[in-house]
């Protein structure tokens, strides 16, 4: 297993993405990980200097509109699949630092 | 016994195509009723060992046909494709009915509003016969990762169908619908579709919209056609695509004509065998594509060899890509607004724990893997560079477009392998991809066509690539990809016993080439 990847890099990781992972996950996830990114060495390793980076596969351009009313989404029907709402808004347990 | 495992026994040969269904039932010599309770009794007989669906929507499909059979009825024309019953994948938003993505986290899920592509094939006439099984949120390539289970290959259940449209790529090969949709982000329609030996076509990206398509990885997604024959995918193709101004990445092009191409034959066109895509893939992928080039070129085709030296680097990149945009998409699953919530003292905690809970292994390793990959120190070495990457694969395809109007290439480097043959192992799952992804980071149109040889247990695909709104000479060639495979004729001269106790357990008038006997004879 490469030790590219620390333990602390994959719970650091974790945290960013929001997941609650297990020790045998992160376990299992430095030595996935590393093996992935070392398969990604030979993109890695290429000269790009002057290659332009592409986000998107043709061109595309801003797409705009009249600023007038459409219809939308009917707010009691999406409201109705949240786990929790409350007065016409979704409902969430308190923010971290506040007072419950 | 060649016969047993060659494609007369494996090839859904007897089935009516979808175009001859819709033209059945609106010219009203049968009833969309009819034709859905058909598949609906194949379903019955093999979807218990097959598990192609997450749902069957049974009552709701009838009450479609019956819609289409009174129109029909009332001398209006539901449409091109009135009374075909089709599959759509688990990831394609369905307004009232779960949308699961094969996934936890989206338990109880039931959309708001249809993708636009669904609405267009209601529009269109056809009838949804269920909700297909896939690799939770379209990451694999095998269907095993589905919070529900794995779909079987129906050609051979102890083999996967490939993924991860695997559900859709099943319930055609195995009769449950004459038609159905994937979505396609590295190769999860074609790979699939060659897999279980059907037709299955990744448009140009923007050609279809995908409004409503559960995103995975943004700048590749694309929603595309399964199908038994080419003509009927390019049926397919003609109504689902079409700008759409819900997406904001919708191509303003008019949809394609397809199926006036299918005629024009491949006389005159240079077709060009792709070196980097035949390297290190199993020598009958190869033999495929080697004997699919031969064949057009007797059909007048001019075919040479073509290099596309930065191809070999797709995989890679792909690798580096697809997770980074994944994990910004499935940022959105919280635990907020839909599906799954773990109840947690405070907002961060319950926002890690519903994920941690919601999400399988697969998509948890490509969130991580892109978290990484965009995280401050490597962002540029390992996203910005696979960006940069993406442009020289699209320069030496370009350049490869100049010398030829399409190209060719395996679909998979082999044919299905065994459950659980590859789930150890995410890089060796990741390269059952590596013919298709190319086509994913340049975003033009690819296509597998069915090639199963008489000698071979399993069917392979040939792959066709074209130029960005190519899909009309793509679609060309596969017509005569198709036209010049393996002899499909003599389906039931090839019946084996073995097929033919099986066809016998299926109910009268049932469509028994929809229960191919198992290849290698059980």
């Amino acid at each position: 297993m490469s030790s590219r990847i620390s333990r602390e890099d994959v719970a650091h990781v974790a945290h960013l993405a929001r997941l609650a992972l297990s020790d045998a996950e992160i376990d299992l996830f430095a030595g996935q990980l590393a093996a992935v990114l070392e398969h990604a060495e030979d993109v890695a390793a290429l000269d790009t200097s002057g290659v332009a980076p592409t986000a998107h596969p043709l061109p595309v351009r801003n797409v705009l509109r009249p600023d007038e009313p459409g219809s939308c989404l009917d707010r009691e029907e999406v409201l109705a699949q949240a786990p929790q709402a409350e007065d016409g808004r979704f409902r969430v347990p308190r923010i971290l630092g506040e007072e419950p | 016994m060649t016969g047993a495992t060659g494609p007369g026994g494996g090839r859904a040969g007897r089935e009516a195509s979808a175009v001859d269904l819709a033209e059945a039932v609106r010219s009203g010599t049968r009833s969309a009723r009819e034709v859905l309770e058909e598949h609906l009794e194949i379903v019955g007989v093999r979807e218990p060992e097959i598990h192609a669906f997450n749902l069957v929507l049974a009552d709701e499909a009838r009450a479609e046909a019956d819609a289409v059979d009174a129109a029909v009825a009332a001398g209006r024309d539901p449409g091109p494709l009135a009374g075909v019953p089709v599959a759509l994948k688990d990831n394609l938003c369905t307004r009232g009915v779960p949308t699961t993505c094969s996934s936890r986290i989206l338990e109880g899920w039931r959309p708001p509003y249809d993708a636009t592509a669904v609405s267009r094939l209601r529009a269109a006439g056809a009838v949804v016969v269920g909700k297909t099984n896939l690799d939770e949120f379209a990451m694999g390539s095998s269907t095993e990762n589905s919070a529900f289970g794995p779909t079987r290959n129906p050609h051979d259940p102890s083999r996967v169908p490939g993924g991860s449209s695997g559900g859709s790529a099943a319930a055609v090969a195995a009769g449950f619908a004459a038609l159905a949709l994937g979505s396609d982000t590295g190769g999860s329609i074609r790979q699939p579709a060659a897999l279980c030996g059907v037709v299955g076509a990744k448009p140009t990206y923007g050609l279809v919209s995908r409004y409503g398509l559960v995103a995975f990885a943004s700048s590749l997604d694309q929603i595309g056609p399964f199908a038994r024959t080419v003509e009927d995918a390019a049926a397919l193709m003609e109504v689902i695509a079409g700008h759409d101004p819900a997406d904001s990445t919708s191509l303003a092009a008019p949809p394609p004509s397809l199926r006036e191409a299918l005629e024009l034959g491949v006389e005159g066109l240079r077709l060009g065998v792709v070196t980097e895509l035949m390297d290190g893939v199993e020598p009958e992928a190869a033999a495929a594509v080697q004997q699919a080039a031969a064949a057009l070129e007797g059909l007048g085709a001019k075919v040479g060899e073509v290099s596309v030296p930065a191809a070999v680097y797709g995989l890679s990149a792909y690798y580096l890509i697809a997770p980074a945009e994944a994990s910004s998409n499935l940022a959105r699953y919280d635990g907020v607004r839909y599906g799954l919530r773990t109840d947690a003292a405070d907002i961060t905690a319950m926002f890690s724990e519903t994920r941690a809970a919601g999400f399988g292994p697969e998509v948890k390793r490509r969130i991580m893997l892109g978290t990484y990959a965009l995280s401050a120190g490597y962002y540029d070495a390992y996203y910005g560079q696979a960006q940069r990457v993406r442009t020289l694969i699209i320069r030496d395809f370009e350049e490869a477009y100049r010398g030829f109007d399409a190209l060719l290439a395996p679909t998979t480097p082999g044919p299905a392998f065994e459950l659980g043959a590859k789930t150890q192992d995410p890089l060796a799952m990741y390269m059952s991809d590596v013919c298709t992804i190319p086509s994913n980071l340049t975003g033009q149109p690819a296509m597998s066509v069915p090639w199963w040889p008489a000698d071979q247990a399993l069917p392979l695909g040939v792959q066709v690539m074209a130029p960005p709104l190519g899909e009309a000479v793509m679609f060309r060639v596969g017509a005569a990809v198709e036209a010049a495979s393996p002899p499909a004729g003599g389906v039931e001269a090839a019946s084996p016993p073995a097929g033919g106790v099986e066809a016998a357990s299926q109910p009268a008038g049932g469509v028994e080439a929809a229960s191919p006997p198992k290849a290698g004879g059980g």
